[in-house]
């Protein structure tokens, strides 16, 4: 859906479902399932249907993932690290409150 | 808990960056909190990014951001301590401020603070809003400045205000083919008697005919007032359906980026509580501030577009004048010094702020309500219809709170965020009551989810 304007000169690697991406250092989770050609994040708790990140300013919530192994993260909000596992999230866990 | 800091800024944009500068310059210990990874806020988000790797886009991303940079270097080179990725979830009366940063949760203390978590994008709901597809103008902005993502396929634009176009003429400069701009009801005439005090901004104004200038010469195609916008798609948008002239009319697309203008994110502020007021012209609630940014509670102020939209530039100098006040406050100047200075900055906003009522009558908030069929979702967390929010008020629900309780509209991880206008205005407009006596969510702490382990952590 979303291409880079720029070929990247740091990058790193990271997880979708297991599947390998590399992106530039700097990205955010949502930054990467953009440019990962399925932006879907989650499937809602209510009715099941399909979600991706649609604010990118943390208001929204809609992009909440799993971020090695903890649930409901904002995408939007938290910046790729090497190696991080990220999950879309099937069923999403109840939200702290 | 260590020793109070003398000022603690909540948000790194123009408001918070200017205040935290100058209050760092007249000697205060100064920390600025800060969600996003980088500084900048919404206007100048990824400047140090862009200069350092993506220079050339600079040249699309406009003078407006060009304009900011001052500002972010200044900021940089004061002795303000910056904490990025560090979010801001609880703030008591006493100024004690509970942060999240990197999985741990931690509680800090404060003689001051100064909330400047500037503006949202107004949610305003149409069929469809929730595919996957559809997201808001701001989205795309960000994309565009904090990762350089631009649109594979065509995109269509959706409602109104200053950002939308800036978006247009930031993405033909990308080189991103715009299918179509669908503008909702832009109002020249009713705009027409602000245009004499928005004289005073002529800068501005050239800048806004230019940016459509450029749009129109590029060939975008633009429809003018539009309505019963549509998002269709089977699981991801297929295509944008809407309404000129009597007739309906689709377009196929990929992307639809959708804006109904800003308004104040006063989350945070609405938590404490601080008292609020209902603005009618902006059509959204507003912390109750003084000149000086200061609110009902002793040593909490607010500044920039979170206490009431003023753009950029205005954003800047209520941040310095907040900051100028806790100087003086915690005695690093005189009240002669102070009267001085604040003079001038309150001058300059002022004069930033002369444009503002001439684009709130050109680019009006919508009249929510009266749009929505029952059958469109209202609350993207708990997928709450607008039919199902008049059943509620149909049952005796008199408030917000009460539909809530009824319809869980409110109740998901966004804690209303992106429905506690469109709920109210519902309410509203089927009691026929104003605003300010419908009322909004009450917002508890904290604002930002925390895990389990940084609740644990706390103890
Ligand atoms: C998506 C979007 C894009 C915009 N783009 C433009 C533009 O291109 N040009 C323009 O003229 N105007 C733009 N605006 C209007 C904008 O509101 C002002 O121009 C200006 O950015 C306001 O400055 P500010 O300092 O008040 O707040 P902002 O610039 O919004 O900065 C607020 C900061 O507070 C942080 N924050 C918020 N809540 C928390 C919390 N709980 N904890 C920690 N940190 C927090 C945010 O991460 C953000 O960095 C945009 C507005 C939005 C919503
Ligand atoms: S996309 Fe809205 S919160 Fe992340």
């Amino acid at each position: 859906m979303f291409r880079r304007l720029h070929k990247d000169s740091e990058t790193l690697t990271i997880t979708i479902d297991d599947v390998a991406m590399t992106l530039p250092a700097g990205s955010t989770v949502a930054a990467a399932l953009l440019a990962s050609g399925n932006m879907v994040c989650r499937k809602t708790p209510v009715s099941g249907a399909d979600r991706a990140p649609y604010c990118l300013m943390g208001v929204c919530f809609d992009c909440l993932v799993e971020i090695n192994g903890e649930p409901n993260q904002q995408a939007c909000m938290v910046v790729v690290r090497p190696g991080m596992a990220v999950k879309r999230m099937p069923r999403p866990a109840p939200v702290a409150p | 808990m260590s020793e109070p800091i003398d000022l603690a800024i909540i948000g790194a944009g123009p408001a918070g960056m200017a205040a935290a500068a100058l209050a760092a310059g007249h000697g205060l210990d100064v920390v600025v909190y800060d969600e996003n990874q980088a500084p900048g806020g919404q206007i100048y988000r990824g400047f140090e990014a862009v200069a350092a790797d993506r220079a050339a886009d600079l040249d699309f991303l406009g003078d407006s951001y060009r304009a900011g940079l001052a500002i972010a270097h200044a900021f940089r080179a004061s002795r303000a301590r910056y904490q990025p990725s560090t979010s801001v979830w609880l703030i008591q009366k006493d100024r004690t401020i509970g942060i999240s940063h990197a999985g741990r949760a931690r509680m800090v203390e404060a003689r001051r603070i100064l909330i400047a978590t500037g503006a949202m994008e107004r949610p305003v709901p149409i069929p469809g809003w929730t595919l996957p597809g559809v997201m808001t103008v701001g989205a795309a902005q960000t994309a565009l400045k904090a990762a350089g993502l631009v649109p594979r396929g065509p995109v269509v634009l959706g409602g109104k205000g200053p950002l939308l176009y800036q978006l247009a003429a930031q993405y033909l400069g990308a080189g991103v083919t715009i299918a179509a701009i669908l503008e909702t009801g832009a109002r020249p005439l009713a705009a027409l008697p602000h245009l004499v005090q928005a004289w005073w901004r002529t800068d501005y104004l050239e800048k806004g005919l230019a940016l459509l200038r450029q749009i129109k010469n590029a060939g975008v195609t633009i429809i003018k007032n539009v309505s019963g916008l549509r998002a269709i798609g089977d699981g991801k948008l297929d295509a944008v359906e809407y309404r000129c002239g009597g007739t309906v009319q689709r377009i196929a697309a990929p992307l639809l980026l959708l804006h109904e203008g800003v308004i104040a994110n006063v989350q945070l502020t609405m938590a404490i509580p601080a008292a609020h007021r209902w603005d009618e012209a902006q059509r959204c609630w507003h912390p109750v501030v003084d000149e000086y940014g200061d609110t009902d509670l002793e040593g909490i102020a607010v500044a920039g577009d979170g206490a009431g939209i003023g753009g950029a530039e205005a954003a800047a100098s209520m941040g310095r004048l907040a900051a100028l006040a806790a100087v003086h406050a915690l005695g690093k100047i005189s009240d002669g010094e102070f009267r001085e200075i604040g003079y001038d900055l309150q001058r300059e906003r002022r004069r930033y702020l002369a444009g503002r009522p001439f684009l709130d009558a050109l680019y009006p908030p919508p009249a929510v309500a009266a749009a929505l069929a029952d059958d469109t979702l209202v609350c993207r967390c708990e997928e709450v219809s607008a039919g199902e929010i008049r059943r509620a008020v149909a049952l005796g629900c008199t408030g917000p709170n009460q539909t809530k309780s009824f319809t869980r509209a409110g109740m998901g991880p966004c804690q209303g965020r992106m429905c506690g206008l469109t709920v109210a205005e519902v309410i509203a407009d089927r009691l026929d009551r104003p605003m300010a006596e419908v009322g909004y969510y009450r917002i508890r702490p904290p604002i930002k989810p925390l895990t389990v382990g940084e609740l644990a952590g706390l103890e």
